[in-house]
C-alpha cells in the first residue's frame, strides 16, 4: 500500500516549540489475521527523523507496537516563527515519506 | 563497454546499499527480542536506576489496547535518549528516541498493548540509565484481532 499523506503543525509555546505530526501507515504487527484467516505480514515504520532548519534533532527507531496511523508530539528547545521543521520516516519495506512545515 | 559496466556497478551498488543503510539504523537484535531483558541487552543496557525524574503519563485502564496514549519525558539534565518497553508485548521494545541538541526529552505517542502490562521508560543521561514504570490495564488487546 502506498504511503498516504502526512500532516504536521508546529506551534511556538512558552520557551519551546510543540511539533505534532500524523502519518498514514497501517503499522501491521504480523499477528493480525485477515478475513480469510491468513496472517497479515509485518509492515511498519522503523525510522523517524525530525529536522529543524536541516539539522537533525530527534532520531527515533520504532516498532510495530506504535499504533496505526501514528501521531507523535515532540518538543523543541526555543524556536522562532518561520523555522523549517521536516519529519521523515522509513518502513520495513523501504518505503518512505516526509513532510515540512514552518513554525507558526 | 566501460559505460555499460559503470552503469551496472552503479545499479548494483544502489540495490545493495539501500537495505544495508536501513538495517544499520534499526536495531534488529533489540527490537526482535521477545523478553524485556533481551531487549535491553540488545540496546547495551546492563542496569538502570529507578528515578522519579522520568515521567510516564498513561491511562490506568485502557479500554482499547490498539491505541494507548503515552506521554513520556525526563527531567534529568543531559538526557539524550528515551526508551519505551512494554513488558508483556510479544516484542517488548516499542521505541527508542535519540535527542540531539535542540530537542527536549519529551514524546507523546499512541502504542499498542496486547494485554495488561507494565510500561517501562528508560532515560539515558551521561552514559547512565534511569527508569520508571507504570502499569496499564488493558480490557481489549491490540495486537491480534
Amino acid at each position: 500500500m502506498a504511503a498516504g499523506p502526512m500532516k504536521m503543525r508546529a506551534i511556538l509555546g512558552a520557551g519551546f516549540t510543540d511539533v505534532r505530526v500524523l502519518m498514514n501507515h497501517p503499522m501491521e504487527t504480523g499477528q493480525r489475521k485477515d478475513a480469510e484467516g491468513k496472517l497479515v505480514p509485518m509492515h511498519f515504520i522503523q525510522n523517524l527523523t525530525v529536522k529543524v532548519n536541516g539539522k537533525t534533532v530527534v532520531d527515533a527507531q520504532i516498532s510495530q507496537a506504535v499504533s496505526r496511523n501514528p501521531v507523535f508530539s515532540f518538543r523543541l528547545k526555543g524556536g522562532a516563527k518561520g523555522d523549517k521543521i521536516e519529519v521523515s520516516w522509513l518502513d520495513n519495506h523501504g518505503e518512505s515519506n516526509s513532510t515540512e512545515a514552518a513554525v507558526a | 563497454m566501460n559505460r555499460l559496466r559503470r552503469a551496472l556497478v552503479a545499479a548494483l551498488a544502489l540495490t545493495l546499499v539501500r537495505p544495508l543503510a536501513a538495517l544499520a539504523a534499526w536495531n534488529k537484535e533489540a527490537f526482535g527480542a521477545k523478553s524485556p531483558g533481551d531487549a535491553l541487552k540488545g540496546l547495551g543496557i546492563a542496569n538502570a536506576t529507578a528515578s522519579n525524574e522520568v515521567t510516564i503519563d498513561a491511562p490506568q485502564i485502557a479500554e482499547n489496547g490498539a491505541v494507548v496514549p503515552v506521554e513520556i519525558s525526563s527531567a534529568i539534565a543531559g538526557t539524550t535518549a528515551l526508551i519505551v518497553v512494554i513488558e508483556k508485548n510479544p516484542f517488548p521494545l516499542a521505541a527508542r528516541f535519540d535527542f540531539k541538541d535542540g530537542a527536549l526529552p519529551f514524546v507523546k505517542v499512541n502504542v499498542k498493548m496486547g494485554e495488561t502490562s507494565d510500561i517501562r521508560v528508560l532515560a539515558e543521561a551521561g552514559g547512565k540509565y534511569y527508569s520508571a514504570t507504570k502499569e496499564v490495564k488493558v480490557t481489549i488487546g491490540g495486537c491480534g484481532g
